[in-house]
């Protein structure tokens, strides 16, 4: 009886129609459609599965950036193993199965390798912190472009290929929903709480009973698993991977996205993601200028709007209604 | 042992190069407590700067080290101006991201300009001598040389001018220092100068020790650069020093002694150690955290 009362309240309020989970299913539909029927040109779709792949990278590292406050600048790193793993995954020990279930099988194998590495930058940030750390991040990513480049079983510096092209719209949206998902639950949290105290301040932080390490470690396994699983999807889409296509250019660019978009905002990584994918397709006719005209624009950006577009802000559809102030909740 | 020593000199001119970049980084970190991650690529246009002078202008190897400083100089000053300053209150990270977007705009700019690589003739004559086996051109003791001599001219700069005083003065804390009377924005400035000034020496010795220039030089010289920074503890100036000749000596070891492809494996496999167990650096204080 309170079910089907509750039930018809929410039926009859309209604001309730566009919540996060009628979005994210009528989303899922319509990438399915999309891909199944070809509704959109293979241009338009190859530009929504690179920005919904962006939009994961942002996530990621907005969680360390923009939460917890630190600086990382090699996120690249994470992204290159999870590729490699899902690629060879895919290429040498699943390609007798069908790839149906294969293929997500290597990515979230690749996610997970990814996070395991992610365990290794979050050792040293216990003790090193701020621009120090960004140094650490750094030097652990050339460290995994160095290490691919010398593995020659992968191709070395000649890069890998071989994958088919397995990343669908219909697996992008997925993975989008599960990290959007994944990462508003843990910053919504007793950890994300945590996270955003190391934020703060990190010494009242320890005081006040959070287990910064702990919190350190989960974060950045968080952030490198799903910055893994953007990989595996880049990889099957572009079919070919080289350990330069995971250099400290696509680290800066995915600094770009968060920033522009605005640290510590699901929403604001949303945004930033698809604006810096879009604007840099719409500049193509530039040719060559198009990477002199972008940082400008950013660093106008910065200079007139310092954090971001969305900076510290969330879009009400992404925060828990317990959390929302003003009226919402029952 | 001939061959050590000769690799043992080429460490100490790589040293040299990124010791002139690593003490524009670490002097703008000293009074701004900002990494100015675009100073890599002032160092790559001081290269084609050199590049303009040499090859297009046909100037003579001192005119050309003074037209690079003198450029890359202008725009580390006109950069503190139009793209740093106003952000010198702002949230910490967005001067950071302004400084890589710089860095982007420059690279892409130069390749913009013309995308192909540059040759750049030899400034000096191939002149050399052989010291007990070990051959040395009278490039490489220039550059040796040259370096050293504007590192001491930064040494008196810093430590016996006025100006240095309050550079020192403002590294040490930055909120008193202005009610002392000093000309904050102008000392901040004449740091970006030094800085750029030395980026630009440097890239002046880089193109004729590696003649070949393309825009994206900046990148991996200008990290490198940072990481010699770093080693030293960033700020200070001797770290910075030390740090590029230390980093220098492993990379050009490695590069001798191991397959040249482990070089960047095992120098920042090093940094990474190092980090580890000296969170601030071979030379730098570690802060205390008063709560």
């Amino acid at each position: 009886m309170r079910v089907s009362a509750e039930f018809l309240r929410r039926a009859c309020s309209p604001g309730k129609y566009f919540n996060a989970r009628t979005v994210a299913a009528a989303g899922f539909i319509a990438a399915l459609a999309v891909s199944r029927y070809g509704l959109l040109d293979n241009y338009l779709q190859l530009l929504l599965m690179l920005i919904g792949i962006n939009v994961i990278l942002t996530m990621s590292l907005n969680l360390i950036n923009g939460y917890m406050g630190e600086f990382s600048v090699g996120h690249a790193g994470f992204m290159a193993a999870g590729a490699y793993v899902s690629s060879l995954l895919s290429v040498r020990t699943l390609a007798a199965f069908s790839p149906f279930w294969a293929f997500p099988c290597a990515v979230l194998a690749g996610g997970l390798v990814a996070g395991a590495v992610g365990l290794v930058v979050a050792v040293p940030s216990f003790k090193t912190r701020g621009d120090y750390l960004a140094i650490v991040t750094l030097a652990f990513s050339m460290i995994v472009k160095s290490v691919i480049e010398n593995i020659d079983a992968v191709g070395g510096p000649r890069g890998f290929l071989g994958m088919d092209k397995l990343t669908t719209l219909p697996w992008v949206f997925f993975w989008v929903v599960v990290t959007i998902w994944v990462i508003r639950n843990f910053i919504y949290s007793r950890f994300g709480r945590g996270v955003l105290a190391v934020r703060e301040d990190e010494i009242a932080a320890d005081l006040t009973g959070v287990n910064t390490r702990n919190v350190k470690m989960l974060a950045f396994v968080v952030s490198s698993f799903f910055a893994g699983i953007a990989g595996g999807l880049y990889a099957h889409l572009i079919q070919y991977i080289s350990p330069g296509s995971f250099d400290i250019l696509k680290s800066t660019e995915m600094l770009v996205m968060v920033y522009l978009g605005g640290v510590g905002s699901i929403a604001g990584s949303i945004l930033g993601a698809t604006t810096y994918t879009v604007l840099l397709e719409a500049l193509r006719p530039l040719g060559m200028w198009r990477m002199a005209v972008m940082p400008l624009l950013l660093v106008g950006l910065m200079i007139f709007r310092p954090r971001g577009m969305m900076g510290l802000k969330e879009a009400r559809w992404l925060v828990p209604s317990s959390e929302r102030e003003g009226g919402d909740s029952k | 042992m001939i061959y050590f020593f000769q690799q043992a000199l080429n460490a100490v001119q790589l040293g040299s190069v990124y010791a002139l970049i690593a003490l524009g980084y670490t002097m703008v970190y000293g009074v701004l407590s900002m990494i100015n991650f675009a100073h890599g690529d002032f160092f790559m246009v001081g290269a084609f700067l050199c590049f303009i002078g040499a090859a297009l202008w046909h100037l003579a190897f001192v005119p050309v080290l003074l037209l690079s400083m003198g450029g890359v100089t202008l725009l580390g000053v006109a950069t503190e101006r139009i793209a740093y300053r106003p952000l010198r209150n702002a949230p910490k990270v967005s001067a950071i991201i302004t400084s890589l977007g710089v860095g982007i705009f420059l690279e892409n700019f130069t390749l913009g300009l013309n995308p192909y690589p540059k040759y750049v003739p030899p400034l000096l004559p191939s002149l050399g001598f052989n010291a007990w086996g070990v051959s040395v051109s009278i490039f490489q003791l220039s550059t040796i040389g040259i370096s050293f001599g504007l590192m001491f001219a930064l040494h008196l700069i810093v430590n016996k001018t006025k100006a240095g005083l309050a550079m020192r003065a403002i590294s040490a804390d930055r909120l008193i220092v202005p009610l002392m009377g000093v000309p904050v924005d102008k000392i901040i400035a004449l740091t970006f100068a030094l800085g750029s000034g030395l980026g630009g020496a440097a890239g002046v010795m880089y193109a004729m020790a590696y003649p070949v220039i393309d825009p994206y030089i900046g990148i991996i010289v200008g990290w490198k650069a940072f990481i010699s920074a770093v080693i030293g503890g960033i700020g200070n100036i001797r770290g910075a020093v030390l740090g590029a000749y230390i980093l220098a000596t492993v990379e050009i070891m490695t590069a001798a002694f191991l397959p040249s492809t482990y070089r960047d494996l095992i120098t920042f496999s090093l940094l990474l150690t190092l980090l580890i167990f000296r969170p601030r650096g071979l030379f730098g204080k570690a802060e205390i955290q008063k709560v």
